[in-house]
């Protein structure tokens, strides 16, 4: 199957179509350059479908520009009255069953993408044990917990690139659809019961772009996020830091210090989590200092973060932490900003994901090992 | 009461005249101005939505607002404009293609006008109320349900009253098509506008219960305190978007098979070519309404309905590419060897042809369940509907008042200007909507109140906007146009563009009772028989008798009236109870003015033969 | 057809309600408003099928334990008998005998507020016994659309076909009246029809499942 359809996708690339198409949009956000598994297969029906729909275009175009060129009324010819044809059944019989073939040809990869890209009952051979993480959609902002590890992470979902990663969508409130245009066609999170899965697979190490793809209130097109694909070693790496976390750690800077007593005074620490706790009603802080975005839109600086506790409703109305907690004043709002910066808990972060360097993963070396002992 | 068409009457003479009319081409007339009305406002608020998108991050709305304009531009649309703006097209013609004198029910008609009009009327209240709905047209729960202050039970309430109305009138359209065409005039010889007016019309009754039922759910969800759509209390968010779908996909159809009509009239008459393959187009006509129905998951294809049921979805929705393709190409046929005249009508059905063909392939884009969950909820979205809706709905709109205005008012648009508009609106269309595509792909979802910086988005969104600029140009225009016709009233023949069907063979200004007498209808294109005969007029098929014809009525006015009232009760009464007074107040008239309809006989009058003969002989 | 023909009652047809093109056209847009009320109640049957003993978060009665099927037998009962009396009264119609008309409409009226009565008890116990209400939980709201809108449909053909009879009561059956008799006989049969549906769907696989 793939093989065909490579093939298919090698025509295109004669004609330059997908090289214009990829020429599009952003390489962390377009759906026309591909980083995943999904988002290939798409891709590449996507090509397949507009293969077809240009071949239909230009029938349609040269019939219809030759007929208006040559049929158009000509001067002394007004009253020219033409032949009354009633039609002709051989042409439609042609025009029923050209399309009708076209279309087979793309049903049959639809329906086997379809039944592909949802199939998360059979984890592929190579992959022993698949990580599952549930998605939670609220407004404005993403929850990630990776069940089995006992990790919790909001706004950024950190992945490797060597396997399939599962998700289990839901939301809190209203439907919201992760979309992350790279890797994957989106979903929608059902509130409470109605729960969806998929899986999402990265080929390259990066950072994406992640959107919500349903109305969810006036902040729906603020409701980013972002996924750091890494290689397994790193990833390994970052889920032995991220278990490891201690939420009661005194932070280094006397700045820091106050701002996390100032954290607790100011009722933060009842909506957000620092360390490993379940879904709680605002995002999770254990690896704010890791964050590539400030509430998942503004640059990640300490300006930002101040602005951010100091009005949240200007830059995401609607957003459930506005008027929640006492009124802070700049100064306060900085050293809360200083605490939060410490947040690093891992060592893996934006720079691993983008630097390209592929660490395997301790349990392939192991492998590895094993295998070149068995020769031996 | 006697016929006086001519005669100078005052301005409250006139509106009475409106207020309780029942004759079908004036009530065409009044869907004209109601339509246009809400098309215009409609317009404004895509305005709005495109001047917010014309650069990134950029504040010139809220959010709030933003999502308010966005739907209510959604909902007018749809709902109060094009709709509307057809039903002007099909009560002004239909009867007319026909040879019938009158609709089936000319009291249900007027009834049908004012009960959109006063939902229209009532949903466009919220903008001074407590805002507009904020939840999309489509109005998913639980957004809807949560959402605070009055807005979406003004679309609750006011789509429930305006969908009563389209009930009626596809009823109406149903039955006058079945029991009232002239002698001869049977199936396979009425006219394509007339055949996709009575598909559509039987697909309003089919999908608009569900419509209702999802409505009455959501109003009782919101103010009574039922519990459909709230999980938390068992319920379901997925029915409501099962309901809306089963009525909001045939909508699609609803809209675009009439304005279809409309091209298959305006083709053959300026190529003076009949129809080609009319029986097939037939048959497209109702296999597009049949499968309409089997698709509506197409919508829901990221809701988790599962590989099994998004597979049939998506080769269901595919196959119905095979007869609009079917009609493209017999359009392109009908011109083949033709003698083209380039009209505006005309002009609108060769931008209509690439166009629409774009949307129809696009659309099968979208139909491959798996591909469809990178387009689906993305500005691609958003471009392919345009595509389908403005390029087939709104160019078909165009094109049948620029056609039929003549019949409509007895004068004339201005060519010049018609072609104008015509390449103002077409240029700027596919400025604004081409590029949407791209933008889906892209990474933008639809729905976005604004885009950030440095995501690639910023040419595309500005191009879009530039070409909605164009568009409203256009419509400008048109309106002009309207206006100086107006003004010169310039009187036309009765057939001023030597065209085929029965409506051409009345003399201009239309009787009120249309035909003197009921014309006998030797084949397809009637009129067209004639001429080629040597005839130029129809044969009657019966002696010159009274005329019977239906009383006015005030009636539908205060029956609409009465649940406008009612709606603004009902939704005020969750805030204080004394709004039930109101309420009842509403339902009091409305039921009352029923009983009276009732109790009353209406046996309607007659125009005597003596009359009709000081008026000349002969149908034309 | 002068409006003298249409009132008089002694030049009747076969079946006058479809003897003139108004009578006939309200026969058949009657038709097809009865198949949009379909679509409706299907509308109204899927989302009670779905949220079906859905409770969420809150305590409810479950259907098996709910329905009593007695009650409900004796309203379909009463149901079904007034569909056939409003039979007997289209057949006295055709036979333009206006007064057994008027006397099986009488009947079936009652026997139609004998189902209202029923039901209006058939709630009041479902609210008092069992707390079973429309805002308690989504089956509560679902059950109670479902089957309150076909008792509205009931109470709106009980007042229909009770002020055609007291509107005509004096003139007799005419050109003009017997379509409107006619549609409204039919509308009647309508209801009945959806009630087989409702005491099959809701009651009869609400007590077995």
């Amino acid at each position: 199957m793939k093989g065909w359809m490579g093939r298919f996708r090698a025509l295109f690339l004669l004609s330059g179509l997908t090289l214009l198409l990829s020429g599009c949009g952003k390489p962390y956000l377009s759906a026309l350059q591909p980083k995943g598994e999904g988002s290939e297969m798409l891709f590449n029906l996507m090509l397949l479908s507009i293969g077809i729909m240009i071949f239909v275009f230009l029938v349609v175009m040269v019939i219809y520009i030759y007929v208006v060129l040559k049929f158009r009324q000509k001067k002394g010819q007004e009253d020219h009255i033409p032949k009354q044809t009633e039609g002709s059944h051989v042409l439609e019989t042609i025009w029923t069953v050209i399309p009708i073939i076209l279309l087979l040809i793309l049903a049959v990869p639809t329906v086997q993408y379809t039944f592909a890209l949802s199939d998360t009952k059979n984890v592929p051979e190579d992959q022993e044990d698949a990580i599952w993480i549930e998605v939670t959609g609220q407004q404005y902002w993403w929850h990630f917990d990776y069940k089995d590890l006992n990790i919790q992470t909001s706004q950024e979902l950190y992945i490797p690139t060597d396997q399939r990663v599962y998700l289990e969508l839901t939301s809190k409130d209203v439907i919201h659809s992760f979309w992350i245009p790279t890797i994957s066609g989106k979903m929608d999170t059902n509130p409470i019961e109605n729960k969806n899965e998929m899986w999402i697979h990265a080929y390259e190490e990066g950072v994406y772009w992640g959107k919500c793809a349903e109305l969810c209130g006036p902040s729906h097109s603020l409701m980013d996020f972002k996924v750091v694909a890494v290689s397994p070693g790193e990833f390994e790496q970052w889920v032995e830091d991220m278990q490891n976390v201690n939420p009661d750690e005194e932070p280094e800077t006397v700045v820091a210090k106050e701002g996390k007593e100032l954290f607790q005074q100011n009722s933060c620490a009842a909506c957000h989590a620092v360390g490993s706790s379940p879904v709680a009603v605002g995002p999770n802080l254990t690896s704010f200092g890791d964050r590539t975005t400030v509430a998942g839109i503004m640059d990640y600086n300490k300006e930002n973060i101040v602005n951010w506790l100091m009005d949240p409703e200007k830059y995401k109305p609607g957003n459930k932490m506005s008027n929640n907690y006492p009124a802070l004043s700049e100064e306060e709002a900085g050293k809360i900003a200083e605490y939060l910066m410490t947040l690093k808990p891992s060592e893996i972060g934006l720079d691993d994901a983008e630097d390209g360097d592929y660490i395997k993963s301790q349990k392939d070396e192991n492998n590895n090992e094993e295998n070149t002992q068995d020769q031996e | 009461m006697s016929t006086h068409a001519a005669e100078k009457r005052g301005f409250g003479a006139v509106l009475w005249d409106y207020l309780t009319t029942v004759d079908h081409k004036k009530i065409a007339i009044l869907y004209l101005i109601g339509g246009g009305f809400f098309f215009v406002l409609g317009g404004l608020e895509a305005m709005l939505i495109r001047i917010q998108l014309i650069s990134p991050d950029n504040e010139f709305i809220s959010a709030q607002f933003y999502n308010e304009v966005m739907t209510m531009h959604g909902t007018t649309m749809i709902f109060l404009a094009a709709m509307p703006l057809l039903f002007a097209l099909m009560n002004a013609v239909v009867p007319l293609q026909i040879g019938a004198r009158d609709v089936a029910f000319p009291f249900v008609n007027a009834l049908g006008f004012w009960l959109f009009a006063f939902g229209g009327i009532l949903l466009n209240l919220s903008w001074f109320v407590t805002g507009a709905p904020d939840a999309g047209w489509t109005a998913y729960a639980p957004l809807s349900i949560i959402s605070p202050g009055h807005g979406v039970d003004f679309y609750a309430v006011g789509l429930q009253i305006s969908g009563f109305g389209t009930l009626m009138a596809g009823i109406n359209f149903i039955v006058t098509i079945i029991n009232m065409r002239a002698p001869g005039m049977t199936y396979m010889r009425m006219p394509l506008f007339t055949w996709t007016t009575f598909v559509a019309s039987i697909l309003i009754l089919f999908a608009f219960p569900a419509l209702t039922v999802g409505l009455f759910e959501m109003t009782f969800d919101r103010l009574f305190g039922a519990n459909f759509f709230k999980p938390e209390m068992g319920g379901n968010v997925i029915i409501w978007e099962h309901l809306f779908w089963i009525f909001g996909h045939p909508e699609v159809y609803i809209l675009v098979l009439p304005a279809f009509g409309v091209f298959s009239e305006v083709i053959p008459t300026f190529s003076k070519k009949r129809l080609f393959g009319y029986s097939s187009m037939v048959f497209a006509t109702v296999l597009i309404a049949f499968l309409g129905f089997m698709v509506w998951a197409h919508h829901m294809f990221t809701v988790g309905l599962g590989p099994i049921a998004n597979s049939i979805f998506a080769v269901a929705t595919m196959a119905i590419a095979v007869p609009t393709g079917i009609k493209i190409f017999n359009w392109l046929l009908t011109m083949w060897g033709g003698n083209i005249r380039i009209t505006t009508p005309m002009l609108y059905a060769l931008g209509f042809i690439p166009s629409f063909t774009i949307g129809g392939m696009t659309g099968v884009m979208l139909a491959t369940a798996a591909a469809d969950l990178q387009y689906h909820d993305s500005y691609f979205v958003v471009g392919h509907f345009h595509y389908v809706i403005v390029g087939g709905v709104v160019f078909g709109v165009l094109a049948g008042l620029t056609y039929w205005w003549p019949r409509m008012f007895g004068t004339m648009l201005d060519e010049k200007l018609g072609k104008w508009t015509f390449w103002l609106f077409f240029i700027g269309f596919h400025l604004t909507f081409f590029i949407q595509h791209f933008l889906g792909l892209m990474g933008m979802p639809r729905r976005y109140w604004k885009f950030l910086p440095d995501q690639g988005l910023d040419t595309g969104n500005l191009i879009s906007t530039i070409g909605a600029f164009f568009m409203a140009a256009g419509a400008i225009l048109f309106v002009w146009n309207i206006i100086i016709t107006s003004v010169r009233n310039e009187k036309v023949s009765g057939d001023p563009w030597d065209a085929r069907t029965l409506e051409w063979a009345i003399p201009n200004p239309t009787p009120e009772y249309n035909f003197k007498q009921i014309p006998l209808v030797r084949g397809l294109d009637p009129l067209w028989i004639e001429k080629m005969e040597g005839n130029g007029k129809m044969t009657p098929a019966e002696p010159l008798g009274d005329i019977h014809m239906p009383n006015s009525s005030f009636l539908p006015f205060m029956m609409s009236l009465g649940l406008f009232i009612a709606g603004i009760g009902v939704i005020f009464q969750v805030d204080n109870n004394s709004w039930w007074i109101v309420a009842i107040i509403g339902f009091a008239i409305t039921l009352g003015t029923m009983f009276l309809r009732s109790i009353k006989d209406d046996l309607g009058y007659h125009i005597h033969k003596e009359d009709l003969e000081d008026k000349g002989a002969g149908v034309k | 057809m002068t409006h003298d023909d249409m009132l008089r009652s002694d030049n009747l047809p076969h079946e006058p309600e479809k003897a003139t093109l108004e009578g006939k056209n309200k026969f058949l847009g009657f038709w097809f408003f009865l198949g949009g009320e379909t679509v409706l109640f299907a509308s109204l049957f899927g989302t009670y099928l779905a949220l079906k003993n859905s409770f969420g978060g809150t305590e409810g009665v479950p259907t098996t334990e709910l329905y009593g099927l007695e009650l409900v037998f004796i309203m379909t009962v009463l149901l079904l008998t007034s569909s056939l009396t409003s039979v007997y009264a289209m057949y006295h119609m055709k036979n333009h005998d206006f007064k057994k008309m008027q006397l099986w409409l009488g009947v079936t009226v009652l026997l139609g507020l004998g189902f209202l009565g029923c039901e209006i008890y058939e709630f009041y116990h479902y609210v008092h016994e069992y707390h079973h209400t429309f805002t308690a939980h989504a089956f509560g709201s679902a059950f109670y659309t479902l089957v309150g809108f076909h008792g509205g449909h009931v109470v709106f053909g009980l007042l229909w076909i009770t002020t055609l009879m007291i509107r005509n009561a004096k003139r007799g059956l005419n050109l003009y009246n017997a379509p409107k008799f006619y549609i409204a006989s039919l509308y009647w049969h309508f209801i009945d029809v959806v009630w087989v549906f409702i005491f099959t769907v809701v009651y009869l696989m609400g007590k077995v499942a």
